[in-house]
């Protein structure tokens, strides 16, 4: 079928653009056959039901729009955990700035090296669980970050990895244009924790695909930075397999546009996916958009989404999140929460949960609610002779704290905690 | 200490005027109790008295210390020596009840102009503040009166009141929900804290507490106004006779 018109001229224009980066066969097949999807696909418009909420015109512009760089006089998030740093700048990998990428149990290699291997593992991966991700619905930035991304890490664990891996994404010039594509297997009854930091750039793509095998764990923490004009698209695709364990938190404050994809196919039995999210977001300008899309295809499998997000002056929160259980994934338990707390009347929280059940004896719920502070509380706080901005945060805090306890690390949580704790004090 | 002239009171969305001339003084180091028929506006006046929302002041004032409690923002008025024990505590999840207890404790502090306790010292003062009242550390771990029962809600209150130490407590319907044992631990905990330059307004309906808590003055109120006042016997006379024949007299 032919596109509009109006998107095959936008997506024209933006592969015109582009130019695919070197590469190994298998990495050049990858991305040709990616680029072949794009083109069929055409890039998203407003006008797509699944982006109905969330323009994405400044995301396929040819141009990315400037972002000002955030002047943080605060220490990076993760900086006092014991971890390996990894640092991108601009969506480039900076080895002076990173850790040595040695560590037990754990292959580390940039994209680029990896792809100019012909036998890697990383080519039954790349773009292979984006690809799987794009049925039955269309994700075309991420397969566009699949032919065009130009740097990025690849990470193979082989055992329980002693400490966090830490990918931070730094900003430093205002119009940077960063399409990074990661990619993590996590072989049989290993485990890992990723924890990414840091905005990335003025427009940053971002994709990582995830393979958990059977008994296998991945662990995710991460926080977007406090860039506020800068704009993301995040795709994670993960397939887990038997008794596999996949935990993802994020952590969103300020930037203009930042739409999160989660989208995990639980494909073994017995298997755990939690994905959860807390954001605050404050102006016109601020859209933050979490669509998760959840697939149980066997039995006995467990997910749970819980997004928490606080909007005022103005700002957006979207929220679309789908289970879909597949024939025969019987006993299914999927769970899903979304809340917006919004703090004045100008604010939205758009959402859309989903669910879709082909099986006949599983536990679904979902939730979703949208409300302001509850006034009793806020006078109750302060009667006892806490100011109201005060009072204000912490019910704010409170609200958001139901996201947060997702975070198994709670050296991690507590972190988070007392950073939003800060970052709305400063705010007041 | 407190001082209440001519008092008028309406909800700030309905035409419905509550209190309709309050006129009420209570002196240092004394207890005044409250009582009256339902509706007759007491929980009106304590909320009036410590700042919430939905209610507007048409007539008459209200000072504490000479200061002029209707101008300030609740917080101020806390910070200014005023309590208000609530007759529903009201539950705030994802709160420690211990971190709201300090926070509340310093903002104090720090509007007075005092120093921050430390958290050794906060701590301290806390564990033995609540063991008299028989709160163990998993309800000061808790979110603020979340799944807790009816008694635990009333002692939290006083143990509040004991860390905040104001001035000038206000107990709405204390005794609510109490069964007999918890009713006399939470009025051992007010009584701990009666002193010469504390005051409180007890507001009930049953004579009961006032068993316990034994008032200075008692004033009955009836239709938005105190109609009599006079000693403790006056709370002996409801109790026997209802509010019947008051009401009838002033009538």
């Amino acid at each position: 079928m032919a596109l509009p018109k109006i998107k095959a001229d936008a997506t024209d224009a933006r592969l015109a653009a582009l130019t695919l980066p070197d590469g190994a066969g298998w990495a050049a097949e990858a991305r040709q056959s990616a680029l072949s999807r794009v083109a069929a696909m055409g890039l998203p418009i407003k006008r797509d039901e699944y982006w109905r909420y969330t323009d994405p015109t400044s995301l396929t512009s040819i141009d990315a729009p400037e972002a000002a760089v955030f002047e943080n006089d605060e220490a990076p998030v993760f900086n006092d955990l014991d971890r390996l740093k990894i640092v991108f700048v601009d969506g480039v990998f900076d080895a002076e700035a990173s850790d040595d990428l040695s560590l037990d149990g754990v292959e580390i290699e940039r994209v680029s090296d990896a792809m100019n291997r012909d036998i890697h593992w990383a080519k039954d991966l790349y773009g292979v669980l984006e690809t799987r991700g794009q049925t039955p619905v269309q994700r075309p930035l991420a397969a566009l970050n699949t032919a065009f991304a130009t740097d990025g890490i690849v990470i193979r664990v082989t055992k329980e990895v002693s400490k966090p891996i830490n990918l931070t994404y730094l900003h430093k010039d205002v119009s940077s244009d960063a399409i990074l594509h990661n990619l993590v297997k996590v072989e049989e009854g290993a485990s890992v924790t990723l924890l990414e930091n840091g905005p990335g750039a003025a427009r940053f793509n971002k994709v990582l695909e995830v393979e958990v095998a059977d008994k296998a764990s991945f662990h995710h923490v991460r926080a977007q930075g406090r860039d506020h004009e800068r704009r993301a698209v995040t795709g994670i695709f993960t397939r887990l397999g038997t008794e596999s364990a996949f935990k993802s938190f994020t952590l969103t404050v300020n930037g203009v546009l930042t739409r999160n994809e989660t989208v995990i196919e639980l494909t073994g039995d017995d298997a755990i996916a939690h994905v959860a999210g807390a954001c605050v977001g404050d102006g016109r300008d601020f859209l933050h958009d979490d669509t998760v899309f959840i697939t149980h295809d066997a039995e006995r499998c467990e997910s749970r989404q819980v997004f928490k997000k606080v909007l005022r002056n103005g700002a957006t929160g979207v929220f679309q999140g789908k289970i879909l259980v597949k024939e025969g994934a019987q006993k299914t338990d999927g769970y899903q929460i979304s809340q917006g707390l919004l703090l004045d009347d100008d604010s939205n929280f758009l959402a859309k949960p989903e669910l879709e059940i082909y099986a006949d004896d599983v536990a679904c719920s979902h939730g979703s609610t949208c409300g302001a502070l509850d006034d009793t509380a806020l006078y109750y706080l302060r009667s006892r002779g806490v100011p109201k901005g005060e009072a204000t945060d912490m019910l704010t805090l409170a609200f958001l704290a139901e996201a947060l306890q997702e975070i198994e690390n709670e050296e991690i949580a507590d972190e988070l905690g007392q950073r939003l704790e800060q970052w709305l004090g400063r705010r007041r | 200490m407190l001082e209440i002239k001519n008092l008028h009171v309406k909800l700030e969305n309905e035409d419905k005027q509550i209190l309709k001339g309050v006129n009420l003084t209570v002196e240092a180091g004394k207890v005044h109790a409250i009582m009256g028929p339902n509706g007759s506006g007491k929980s009106t006046l304590s909320y009036v008295l410590s700042g919430r929302d939905g209610y507007e002041v048409t007539d008459g004032e209200a000072t504490l210390d000479g200061a002029d409690l209707l101008d300030l923002e609740p917080e101020e008025r806390a910070a200014a020596g005023l309590f208000l024990a609530f007759q529903y505590p009201v539950e705030i999840p994802g709160v420690g009840n211990l971190t709201f207890l300090r926070t509340a404790v310093n903002a104090q502090r720090k509007a007075r102009g005092e120093e921050e306790l430390s958290s050794a010292d906060f701590l301290k003062v806390v564990r033995e503040r609540a063991k008299t009242l028989k709160i163990d550390a998993d309800m000061l771990k808790r979110p603020v009166n979340v799944g807790f029962s009816g008694g635990e809600k009333k002692r939290n209150e006083i143990l509040q009141m004991a860390m905040l130490e104001p001035k000038m407590c206000i107990l709405d319907e204390t005794d609510s929900g109490l069964d007999v044992d918890a009713m006399k631990l939470v009025s051992e905990g007010v009584n701990a804290l009666r002193s010469e330059g504390r005051s409180f307004l007890v507001i009930t309906h049953y004579q009961r507490l006032l068993d316990h808590i034994k008032p200075d003055v008692v004033h009955i109120m009836a239709n938005g106004r105190i109609i009599k006042t006079g000693g403790p016997e006056l709370a002996l006379e409801v109790e026997n006779n209802g509010y019947a024949d008051l009401l009838a007299e002033v009538e």
